[in-house]
């Protein structure tokens, strides 16, 4: 009846494990009485659970993501406190404990963090970006939120009941095979990856769609902000990598339940496979991360220097080049196995070129500053912080392209200081940066600055105490995923990097302390028009937070930075002759009942609950019929309510500078140049 | 480097083995990974000095700078942020392609001696060297005269390792059911310490040894040493051997059962025996 | 194509296949899930292509295909996409009542390679050739099985579709999912396609 699930999958047999499953048990328990507590189970189901609205749909995203965060960051500061004891002894965890740690740590910052996210920040931006009243298909964005949420879960139920994976969050074979590793531990893991990448999946398809079909008049592709460009191409690498991650992930499955020889020892499996498909998808994942924080990037950078982005069109071809090269290095993460000269070096020249794009937009933000009026705003802090710190991680990348040099840097806390290096600054800084600087746009009121920029300097010391210490330990011949070590010279620096862990721990501090002075205060951060910043895009030009509809005209665009050539024209708030209804699509709660199908069944599927996957297999199929059969999915908000709306709205009054005539020059000789020759 | 090395020995890098290689591969790998690193300097001290002097000058706050806000572009300077990346990445492309087939870990060694034979088996948790041209095998420590290339036929008898002795150079995979081949040299005796470098499980921490550079009297006496010992790696205890073990002492055997390595490939075969021999990748 | 010439849909372009332009951006998504699909068989292609040869201890493919049984079932799909086609050609004309009676006949081929396919697996696993035998058959039949289990929930779409047909009519709604569905139905035939050619052509060889 209940498959493996028996009473010995509760933690009771260490005092670390079921202080873990205390935690997230009384956490939820939390949740749920405060929501109890404040009577706001209805509106949060109606409002939010059940909403198709890509601004909520963004929010929840991001809220799962802070979340998981904290989750994520708890194991790491118990990998770094284990390391620094663990000369010669067993430190505090037991080797399958502080496994299962470093691969719920990764797993849950690429999947469950990372993701939700940069996907948060995808559906609060850039349907507003590009003058949209909202995403292609906004039904299948509440499946994706609720099938990535679904993931997650499993990840949180795995320290409640059973054990999670302890094979890395690449969980390579024969490793993670059901000969070596019989437990539900890869099992969860499976299948938090499967049912969240099918999320994934979905959302790249959606964002393709959203931006290619429903731009507003005029925006060319070439007119985009670099936001909506990074979300384009992130969307075309997601539809077409994730799909590889499903492949493996059903391979390593068909081996565990069924038998199969994918990957196994034996019989004919291959496990090189399994690395060459993994990575087929995990090297454009890093740049499905990565781009979006360069998008946010090139928004704060332009916003906060008070000019337009220099070199436009050659961060578009720098993102569109890293999008396709991105799915021609896959080798690289092991050019160990013992692959020919010729191809190890061929990967090696391709990945070292993806550094040209990427040291362009470099230049490119720097150069943005250059003649600017830097305004140092937090975002603009994690964008400064970012650019130098991305540097070095950068040149680390750089020199574990070259395989000879990374035969001897492979697997060591070298590459671990490496990838942390690029993920830190290049993707969380820049989503901290996206938080800060369109939270008004979500919320109608601005992030407490001070809180903002105490985080970012926490965070930022934190960051080189923790990792430049593992890149010396890369050399001192330390290896990744040790529990223990015999290794006295290692030790100072693993302390070092502990010390850098609390730093972060304390920049986490602030920044629930920045949410929590600026909900506080929120009566004082008010932002009335929309437009906070002097921003330069679309986004600014609907009120904060905006109407269900975003737009009640949409937009003509006639430059690039579309807002500020609007303010330029002075046709910023101009109202129209009269209003139209607008069609919306209507809130169900078939997303939700879909996400919690996926993560019974994957619970199922762990457990080996055959009947109860069955039930849920035929219920989604269910759902999914009766929503195709459905043609009355919206509804119409009449031009007297948009009027009524609109009506109460103030419109931005902010003048965007213009270059200052110099001394003998003819102001009227002088053109604003156009960013696109 | 001479002017730092005192400075880094107290910081217990003195001993590092990246950075104190004891064979001209590892020496080779480490100076590749320096000179690489010193090139980039060209593009990151730019980096650092453009990101300081900008946020400094234009700083909306008493900065000098001039403010321009409709500049946005000038081909020259958009010319220089691609180029330069690009010949930098030409110049060290150059030198990937050269040290990749020129350091091939596949690639025998010129040696002026004949190279040591040496097939290593990864088991759980730890390292079984079989030295066919001696007829002995040792588990935990593998020792060979100095200056005498080490010819590695590698493989595994459980989950993927990765085998690495940091002082001589870089590591490669072993997988059950293929070869690997790896190619080190050690130009001064010493111990060095090897490695597992891919987690394989719980008593991977442990899964470390001694790697004893020697003189060629010492190397000898060794032989001998281990010829001596009492006991035999036939079928039954490699059996007992194979059963996952953490932090397993040194073993010496003095015989081993004939064809060893290639039973061992042979149990995962994906292919009828025949077409065995293609499986060397 | 001499039916087809005989259309309106030929005379005037402008005509959207799949009921009209609200529903363009669906259609576009659709293909886009296509190519996400594609991606998948082209990893499970190269994966099969890959083992092909780790046939361990077990058969080999010469001794398992059977190329009389595959043309067959190649015979079953193909049929089953022109009648398909006639489907979409008479949902074009709004003739509902043929719609429905070409999906069934659709139904039915489509549910008759099913069936020859359940026999093939069958048999090998009663010869003791299943997945668990070597690499080489854990590939097979994870490509085949994988289009099968396509075809499987293409029947599924079909027959709700029927029925939305009888019940809805032909709405512009219906004609876009008609539209989509057909996309699916030919893209399977494609993948089918690439199996005979990839797998069982050089497997009996």
């Amino acid at each position: 009846m209940l498959g493996k699930l028996t009473i010995d999958a509760l933690p009771f047999y260490s005092w670390v494990a079921m202080a873990g499953a205390g935690v997230t048990v009384g956490g939820g328990l939390l949740v749920v009485a405060i929501i109890t507590y404040l009577g706001a189970w209805r509106y949060l189901w109606t409002e939010w659970l059940t909403s198709v609205d890509h601004k909520k749909i963004g929010i929840m995203y991001i809220v799962l993501a802070l979340v998981m965060l904290i989750r994520g960051f708890i194991d790491a500061i118990m990998m770094r406190a284990q390391q620094a004891f663990a000369l010669n002894s067993d430190g505090y965890l037991p080797p399958e404990h502080f496994e299962q740690i470093f691969t719920s740590h990764g797993t849950i910052m690429v999947f469950f963090m990372a993701m939700p996210f940069l996907t948060g920040l995808f559906n609060i931006v850039a349907p507003q970006q590009i003058g949209a009243r909202d995403v292609a298909f906004p039904f299948m964005n509440s499946i994706s939120l609720w099938l990535t949420a679904a993931g997650a879960g499993l990840v949180l139920v795995s320290l409640v009941i059973g054990k999670f994976s302890t094979a890395g969050w690449t969980g390579y074979p024969p490793y993670s095979g059901i000969e070596f590793n019989p437990g539900v531990g890869v099992d969860y893991w499976l299948w938090a990856l499967l049912v969240s990448g099918v999320g994934s999946t979905m959302t790249g398809i959606n964002f393709v769609v959203t931006i290619l079909k429903k731009r507003a008049p005029g925006m060319t592709l070439m007119r985009m902000p670099m936001f909506a460009w990074t979300t384009l191409v992130v969307s075309i690498l997601i539809a077409f990598s994730f799909p590889a991650l499903t492949v493996v992930a059903i391979q390593l499955g068909l081996d565990r339940y069924l038998g199969f020889h994918f990957f196994t020892n034996g019989d004919g499996g291959n496990m090189m496979n399994f690395a060459n498909l993994l990575w087929i998808w995990g090297h454009p994942e890093v740049y499905i991360l990565i781009l979006p924080a360069f998008g946010v990037y090139s928004e704060v950078v332009a916003t906060f220097s008070g000019k337009r982005l220099f070199g436009y069109d050659s961060l578009v071809y720098a993102t569109g080049c890293i999008g396709i090269l991105s799915f021609t290095v896959w080798l690289h993460h092991f050019f160990t196995m013992g692959s020919s000269a010729n191809v190890n070096a061929f990967f090696g020249i391709a990945t070292m070129i993806i550094a040209v794009p990427t040291g362009v937009k470099v230049f490119d933000w720097l150069f943005t500053m250059f003649r600017g009026r830097i305004v140092f705003h937090p975002s603009m802090y994690w964008t400064i912080g970012f650019i130098v710190t991305f540097v070095i991680g950068g040149v680390s990348g750089v020199l574990l392209a070259l395989p000879p040099a990374d035969y001897l840097m492979h697997n060591s806390t070298f590459l671990v200081a490496h990838f942390h290096n690029m993920l830190i600054p290049g993707a969380l800084f820049g989503y901290l940066a996206g938080m800060n600087y369109w939270f008004p746009k979500a919320f109608g009121f601005k992030l407490d600055e001070t809180w903002g920029i105490r985080a970012f300097w926490f965070w930022i010391i934190g960051f080189y105490l923790a990792f430049m210490p593992l890149y010396v330990l890369g050399f001192m011949g330390m290896v990744r995923r040790m529990e223990h070590y015999n290794v006295p010279e290692w030790q100072p620096y693993l302390v070092v990097a502990a010390i850098g862990a609390v730093f972060v721990l304390v920049g986490i501090f602030c920044i629930a302390m920045q949410l929590y002075v600026s909900v506080r205060d929120r009566a004082q951060a008010v932002d009335t028009t929309g437009d906070p910043w002097n921003g330069r895009t679309l986004e600014w030009a609907t009120s904060s937070p905006p109407a269900p509809y975003n737009f009640a005209i949409i937009p003509k665009v006639e430059d690039i930075d579309a807002f500020a050539d609007m303010k330029r024209r002075g046709v910023v708030g101009a109202k129209p002759e009269r209003y139209e209804d607008i069609t919306m699509p209507k809130n169900t709660a078939a997303g939700v009942f879909l996400g919690a199908g996926g993560f019974v069944l994957g619970f199922a599927m762990i457990w080996h609950i055959w009947w109860l996957a069955a039930l849920c297999l035929v219920a989604a199929v269910a759902i999914l019929i009766m929503r195709a059969s459905n043609d009355d999915d919206e509804f119409t908000i009449p031009a007297a309510e948009v009027e009524a709306i609109e009506s109460k709205r103030q419109h931005s009054t902010l003048k965007l500078p213009t270059d200052q005539p110099e001394p003998g020059v003819d102001p009227a000789g002088k053109q604003p140049m156009p960013g696109n020759i | 480097m001479l002017l730092t090395a005192p400075l880094l020995s107290g910081c217990g890098l003195g001993t590092a083995p990246i950075l104190n290689p004891k064979g001209p591969i590892a020496l080779a790998e480490r100076d590749l990974l320096f000179t690489a690193f010193y090139l980039m300097l060209i593009v990151v001290i730019p980096v650092f000095v453009l990101a300081f002097v900008f946020v400094w000058r234009y700083r909306a706050n008493g900065g000098k700078g001039q403010y321009k806000p409709d500049w946005s572009y000038s081909a020259g300077i958009d010319a220089l942020i691609w180029l330069v990346p690009a010949l930098l990445v030409a110049a060290i492309g150059y030198l990937l392609w050269t040290e990749t087939h020129k350091l091939d870990p596949y690639k025998a060694i010129a040696g002026t001696e004949n190279p040591i034979e040496v097939e290593v088996v990864a088991q759980d948790w730890k390292w079984l060297f079989i030295y066919p041209e001696y007829g002995i095998a040792t588990v935990n420590e593998l020792a060979f005269p100095q200056e005498r290339p080490l010819s590695l036929r590698i493989t595994s008898d459980t989950v993927m390792n990765s085998f690495m002795i940091p002082a001589l150079g870089g590591q490669i995979y072993a997988m059950a059911g293929m070869t690997s081949r790896l190619h080190l040299i050690a130009d001064e005796t010493g111990q060095f310490t090897g490695r597992n470098t891919m987690f394989s499980g719980d008593g991977f921490a442990d899964q470390h040894f001694q790697a004893h550079s020697m003189t060629n009297e010492d190397f000898n006496a060794w032989v001998q040493k281990v010829r001596q010992s009492q006991t035999a790696l036939d079928e039954v205890a490699y059996a007992t051997l194979a059963q996952p073990s953490v932090a397993h002492d040194v073993e010496y055997y003095s015989t081993y059962e004939a064809n060893l390595f290639e039973t061992i490939l042979a149990k995962y075969a994906a292919r009828p025996a025949h077409s065995a021999a293609g499986m060397e990748q | 194509m001499a039916i087809a010439d005989t259309h309106p849909a030929h005379e005037e372009p402008a005509v959207h296949l799949g009921g009209g332009e609200e529903f363009e951006e669906r259609e576009f998504g659709f293909w886009l899930y296509l190519m996400t699909d594609a991606v998948i068989f082209a990893l499970l292609f190269a994966t099969y292509v890959v083992m092909s040869g780790n046939i361990a201890a077990g058969p080999d493919a010469k001794s398992l295909f059977s190329l009389p049984h595959t043309a067959g079932e190649t015979l079953l799909l193909l049929c089953s996409s022109i009648t398909f086609g006639f489907a979409t050609l008479a949902s074009l004309a709004g003739q509902s009542g043929r719609v429905i009676q070409w999906l069934i006949v659709t139904m039915l081929l489509g549910a008759g390679f099913v069936a020859m396919e359940i026999i093939e697996f069958a048999g090998m696993i009663s010869a003791g050739a299943g997945p668990g035998t070597s690499g080489f058959l854990s590939a097979f039949l994870t490509l085949v099985g994988t289009h099968g289990l396509h075809v499987s929930l293409g029947i599924v779409g079909i027959a709700v579709m029927a029925v939305q047909v009888s019940i809805k009519g032909l709405t512009n709604p219906v004609r876009s999912r008609l539209y989509r569905l057909g996309l699916f139905w030919h893209f399977l035939d494609i993948i089918w396609i690439g199996i005979f050619s990839v797998v069982y052509l050089p497997g009996v060889m």
